[in-house]
């Protein structure tokens, strides 16, 4: 196949170093636009939760055009676009930071909350509603029964598709690559095309993914079977 | 806002340069979808039924493909079929076909999942009285537990056809002449207005998305009132 393997090109020196790099950007954009993800998902979800008609109206239509459009044409939207619609001064900061991370932080933020805000509702919704009567019935407030009965009760419900989102950004973050933030993605794509070893590079890279996501989805399938067997109804 | 442009370049977006040249646009976008959803069926199927059989070595071959591609990005997976395929076997394919390849591989991880959920979530009654009426178990298989999990599997597969037609949009990344593509040289024609363009082609992926969602939802709701149930 005339395809001379060259591990040490990689796993040393200055490619080994770039490949790492992008790792630990990868990890940096995950970790930012997740937390966050959730701060606005849970906004979202609230929204969508709180029996007052225009929030709830506009929490689906934010849930629905995110979720249903791609993150690649979010991301150039962000990337292009915003300079339409944002202020001048706005702009003239946001150029002076790192532009393509602040985008691409933005589009990843924007896409994963859309989700995150679906599995919370749907975590609560889970909840059985004579819960809810009964919490009231027992003299709780709405906000009461909520904050003592379901919401305790739907987090553990909650937490592992919560964290598979979680793990779906991680692998979406590859995408702002295409706007030139240097991430593991990116940088196994600079190797490949530096040095012809695109074999390898891409190895290490795929192998750093993987190395996230099954760690993580074995701790949540423990966990699913630890805690969530109690909670059957 | 300068919607003219998105409104003259319409054609381009829909179905690219057609008659005169090659397909592009939405038409090629969801041509991409519709052949990768249908390989990554048959492919998904396979594995599916490999994760359920009984011999360990299928399953172990079932859990590493499932496992390994459900842990990497899909852009990831789009590299390896393009810049690795020529390389290491020595083919040289399209862009077309070598992101079509990577949708297959890549879906059919998911719809893996889907059919062996599918499976298992019908209940045990069904198989014990397949295998009591003289059926082998492959027979069972085909005639009686897939007949009824795969018609309650429709929605899962409508919901993954949805994320493959968002995901067809990474197609661009290796130069596939597909919708996204098509917005993005319309905006370096244009320059002057990246965001009705791509609010444009939002809208559009959209479009498809949505109803193919809402679709599915109704057939959820149906569906749930023929299951069998197990006591």
């Amino acid at each position: 196949m005339g395809y001379q393997f060259d591990w040490s090109l990689v796993l040393t020196g200055e490619y080994r170093d770039w490949l790492l790099d992008g790792f630990v950007l990868t990890l940096k954009i995950s970790a930012v636009a997740g937390v966050c993800a959730m701060a606005l998902g849970t906004l979202v979800a609230v929204m969508r939760l709180s029996r007052v008609k225009p929030l709830e109206w506009s929490s689906l239509a934010f849930t629905e055009f995110f979720r249903n459009t791609p993150l690649l044409v979010q991301i150039f939207f962000w990337y292009f676009g915003s300079e339409a619609f944002l202020p001048q001064s706005v702009n003239e900061w946001l150029y002076e930071q790192d532009f393509e991370f602040a985008a691409g932080t933005i589009a990843l933020t924007v896409y994963s909350s859309a989700f995150i805000a679906e599995e919370l509702r749907s975590g609560v919704f889970s909840i059985p509603k004579n819960q809810l009567e009964a919490s009231r019935a027992t003299g709780l407030s709405f906000l009461q029964s909520y904050r003592f009965v379901i919401l305790p009760q739907a987090f553990r419900i909650v937490i592992p598709p919560l964290i598979s989102q979680l793990l779906n950004l991680l692998k979406n973050s590859s995408l702002v690559m295409t706007i030139g933030v240097m991430e593991l993605t990116y940088q196994a794509r600079q190797v490949e095309s530096f040095t012809f070893h695109g074999f390898e590079a891409f190895t290490v890279a795929t192998l750093l993914y993987l190395a996230v996501s099954l760690t993580v989805s074995f701790a949540i399938t423990m966990y699913n079977k630890h805690f969530l067997r109690q909670l059957r109804y | 806002m300068r919607w003219d442009i998105v409104y003259n370049n319409l054609d381009y977006l829909l179905w690219g340069s057609y008659p005169d040249g090659p397909l592009g646009g939405i038409a090629a976008s969801i041509m991409l979808a519709v052949l990768g959803i249908f390989g990554a069926f048959w492919l998904g199927l396979g594995f599916g039924l490999m994760r359920l059989s009984r011999s360990r070595i299928l399953r172990g071959l079932a859990m590493v493909y499932v496992e390994v591609i459900r842990g990497t990005p899909l852009l990831m997976v789009i590299f390896w079929f393009y810049f690795l395929g020529p390389v290491v076997f020595d083919y040289n394919l399209p862009e077309f076909h070598s992101a079509l390849m990577a949708f297959v591989v890549f879906t059919g991880a998911y719809v893996a999942e889907i059919v062996r959920a599918g499976v298992i979530a019908l209940p045990g009654g069904q198989m014990e009285a397949a295998r009591g009426a003289g059926l082998t178990r492959f027979q069972a298989m085909r005639f009686v537990i897939l007949p009824q999990a795969l018609r309650n599997m429709i929605p899962s597969f409508v919901n993954q056809f949805v994320s493959l037609t968002k995901d067809t949009s990474l197609a661009y990344i290796i130069g596939v002449n597909e919708l996204t593509k098509a917005a993005t040289q319309i905006n370096n024609r244009e320059v002057v207005a990246p965001a009705e363009i791509f609010l444009a082609i939002a809208v559009l992926y959209f479009l498809i998305c949505w109803v193919l969602t809402a679709f599915s939802r109704r057939m959820e709701r149906h569906l749930a009132r023929y299951q069998a149930r197990g006591r």
